[in-house]
């Protein structure tokens, strides 16, 4: 689905911030991407959902060179990868049906539609007894869950989760991996930005370490 | 479940002291466009009032017989196509017009006082003077004909003058008003830069967030050009009723020497509109190019990750 080939980034004149970096991130995989701060991993999300394009090395998204794809190609690649941000990014002044619904929303659906898909799925996360609430009246793990129903309401291919268990208590994040597990049972490819060691060891899954720019894959 | 809600907010701070400028900057422009439309209009007026008539001079002379000199220079002017009427100043008018300067009790047959003929002229078709002329000076030859020329070209050049400051004024306003709606739509824009990210991000095309944010200060332009084009319009009714209520007193009668009957014309309301729907379309195309721009900026950043940090 997501291949890197030699991939090396700098920003501007500095250094390298990752350095011959080559994965591949197949269909219905399951993987966390650690290392410590400052390794690189929001950088590296940031390549696999193309908000960057990557200083040399080749990155293949569902079969596409993203450094010659047109600009205008990008939006309907980006409908087949779900992201959650490590800072949710909701919109304060929707309610948390609205913006689980906004993608479903922006691909131009009818509200008839989709309701019952919206709705179901905020169960299934948890908040069906909260679909009017707004963003600035929720704990960090009930956002946290609203940016992930917000990436799956459209079964993405794929799903990218910066940090998603950080601003959450062990519990909390406990259910929110079974909810990506889930997820990956369902079909979905997940990567999991993430240095909470003990989250990693509740799982046997692909290990991805970032250290001083460089990858390392524990299978 | 009630209704979605826009995918733009409604409205904040920053969107309310948009419309609040735009509303004071259309108010600015539509005074400008009536105080033009006015002066245009009372030039025009002036111009066809002076250009109705003319005048026939007959200059006084020993053994010269006046009526007859009259009544030639009369019948000579009524033959050209395009007067419609020639009128002799009788004797007592002709006194009544001396009197402020030479005072009451005044004979003509004891001053040489020229007798005058007014001409009434179809201004839509008028005669040629020249030819008017020269056969006035055939019937009379001491008869001159004034055709209020000189006044007439003084005051169309003091008319395209006037119309020329007022037009340019009103393009200074009006770039100042387009100057304006930039800023401030860029300046409510800055606060909607996270709506354009997310938006971005979960799959939105440039197309479908460009339209969702021209269509939220669309509204917010016309309501401000609304509210000041209204008031501008309440402005012109009052100014016309003030006008209507004081023709009858000095301040009114002052007024109406300068500018006619005063009454702000359809081409004032007109212009009104067209302000409106100018600040409308403009607002919208400065949120459609704002936002288009911060997309491309998204994308600048994906290829130069340089400008990251």
């Amino acid at each position: 689905m997501i291949k890197f080939e030699n991939v090396g980034l700098r920003y501007g004149m500095g250094p390298e911030v990752l350095r011959d970096v080559s994965f591949h991130v197949p269909k219905q995989s399951f993987q966390f991407l650690t290392g410590p701060s400052g390794a690189g991993k929001t950088t590296l999300l940031r390549l696999l959902f193309m908000s960057l394009r990557p200083t040399r090395g080749l990155i293949t998204v569902f079969d596409k060179d993203i450094a010659t794809i047109e600009v205008s190609e990008l939006p309907l690649l980006r409908r087949r990868i779900g992201v959650v941000f490590q800072d949710f990014r909701l919109l304060d002044h929707m309610t948390i049906y609205e913006n689980v619904a906004l993608p479903l929303r922006v691909r131009g659906r009818e509200e008839a539609g989709y309701r019952s898909d919206v709705l179901e799925l905020l169960k299934w996360v948890g908040l069906g007894d909260r679909l009017h609430a707004l963003p600035p009246v929720l704990s960090g793990g009930e956002k946290q869950r609203v940016a992930i129903a917000r990436a799956l309401i459209d079964q993405p291919e794929i799903l990218l989760a910066d940090e998603p268990t950080g601003n959450v208590d062990t519990p909390m994040a406990k259910r929110l991996l079974r909810l990506f597990l889930e997820l990956n049972r369902l079909g979905t490819a997940v990567v999991i930005a993430t240095h909470d060691l003990g989250l990693m060891d509740q799982v046997e899954a692909r290990r991805m370490i970032l250290s001083e720019g460089q990858l390392e894959i524990y299978e | 479940m009630r209704p979605m809600a826009p995918i733009v907010p409604r409205s904040g701070v920053a969107t309310q002291a948009l419309i609040l400028v735009i509303a004071i900057m259309s108010f600015l422009s539509c005074l400008t466009v009536g105080a033009v439309s006015l002066v245009n209009k009372s030039a025009t007026t002036w111009q066809s009032q002076i250009s109705r008539e003319a005048t026939i001079q007959i200059r006084p002379g020993d053994g010269r017989d006046m009526s007859a000199a009259l009544d030639a220079a009369r019948a000579a002017a009524l033959r050209f196509e395009g007067v419609r009427d020639a009128r002799i100043i009788g004797n007592e008018e002709t006194i009544a017009l001396l009197e402020p300067w030479l005072g009451s009790g005044l004979g003509l047959e004891e001053l040489p006082v020229p007798r005058l003929v007014v001409v009434t002229i179809d201004e839509t078709a008028p005669p040629d003077f020249e030819a008017m002329r020269g056969a006035i000076r055939e019937a009379v030859p001491y008869a001159s004909l004034d055709d209020h020329r000189a006044w007439v070209d003084r005051l169309v050049g003091m008319a395209r003058t006037m119309t020329f400051i007022g037009v340019s004024i009103l393009g200074l306003v009006l770039a100042a008003l387009v100057l304006t709606v930039v800023f401030a739509t860029r300046g409510a824009m800055a606060g909607n830069q996270h709506v354009i990210e997310v938006l971005h991000f979960i799959g939105a095309k440039a197309g479908f967030v460009a339209r969702q944010f021209q269509m939220r200060f669309l509204l917010s332009g016309i309501w401000g050009g609304m509210i000041g084009g209204g008031t501008a319009i309440i402005v012109f009714f009052l100014v016309n009723w003030w006008a209507a209520r004081n023709i009858i007193t000095p301040e009114g009668e002052q007024a109406s020497a300068l500018f006619g009957d005063f009454a702000i014309g359809a081409a004032a309301y007109g212009g009104v509109v067209a302000v409106i729907v100018l600040v409308g379309l403009l607002t919208a195309l400065t949120t459609r190019l704002t936002v288009l721009q911060a997309l491309r900026d998204i994308d600048d950043r994906r290829a130069d990750p340089g400008r990251l940090d």
